[in-house]
């Protein structure tokens, strides 16, 4: 029900997975890498996770969701390692008997997913390269970040 | 004690290094293990910035006191999706 893969993912084969007969409703989402980000055009994406903590989050967040909205079905896949634009970087399927609990339960597991779980995505431009969310770790210059190595 | 301590993601660009074996002394805690890495490494991140730490596995409080063979991971802010 959780998998971390260097190979391309398939949403058929995830959403495969939480389909039952007792289920009426089936949500799937797509996470896809973007050509854009912020003004800047991304050539591609590279994907790392701290395998062995990240899938027991995994594990953990979809224990939690499917115990929030009371249904049974929840699976969750992440690629790593370099990703082209435009390619799938999540899938997560979410099933239950009406169609309320599969939407809000996959909503909230892709959030959960982008907050705890330790996987980054480096963005990789022409000239540069940047991890994301990594902005509260500029120095705000080269002389603050030498004074600060010298007093310690 | 002896501690195998991993870098992830944009520290581990920093630090140069993908892993490393640290030394202190018995009894310290995960802030004190962030304050030696800060000082052997005074480029992996701003002084503000609280350094997240995972300890086998699993986000740790910076009171938590270490034991000797912990594997201990510094998780940069995550971007995963």
């Amino acid at each position: 029900m959780i998998e971390i893969t260097a190979k391309p993912l398939d949403p058929d084969q995830t959403t495969a997975k939480v389909r039952q007969d007792t289920n009426g409703a089936v949500v799937t989402f797509l996470g896809t890498t973007r050509l854009f980000s912020e003004g800047k055009r991304v050539v591609k994406l590279e994907y790392e996770a701290y395998e062995e903590m990240a899938l027991k989050k995994l594990e953990e967040i979809r224990q939690e969701m499917m115990a929030e909205f009371g249904i049974d079905n929840i699976a969750i896949s992440h690629r790593v390692g370099p990703v082209d634009i435009g390619q799938i970087s999540l899938v997560v399927a979410a099933a239950s008997p009406h169609r309320r609990e599969a939407f809000f339960a996959c909503h909230k597991t892709v959030d959960r997913v982008k907050e705890i779980v330790p996987i980054w995505k480096k963005e990789v431009f022409e000239d540069g390269s940047r991890w994301v969310a990594c902005e509260n770790h500029e120095f705000a210059s080269d002389e603050a970040a030498t004074i600060h190595a010298d007093h310690n | 004690m002896q501690l195998d301590v991993r870098f992830f993601a944009l520290y581990r660009d920093r630090a140069g290094c993908s892993r490393f074996s640290l030394q202190l002394p018995e009894g310290s805690t995960v802030a004190d293990l962030a304050s030696e890495v800060r000082r052997l490494f005074p480029r992996l991140a701003p002084p503000e910035v609280k350094i997240v730490v995972a300890v086998n596995a699993e986000y740790a409080d910076h009171e938590l006191t270490l034991q000797e063979g912990d594997e201990v991971c510094l998780i940069p802010p995550v971007s995963g999706g």
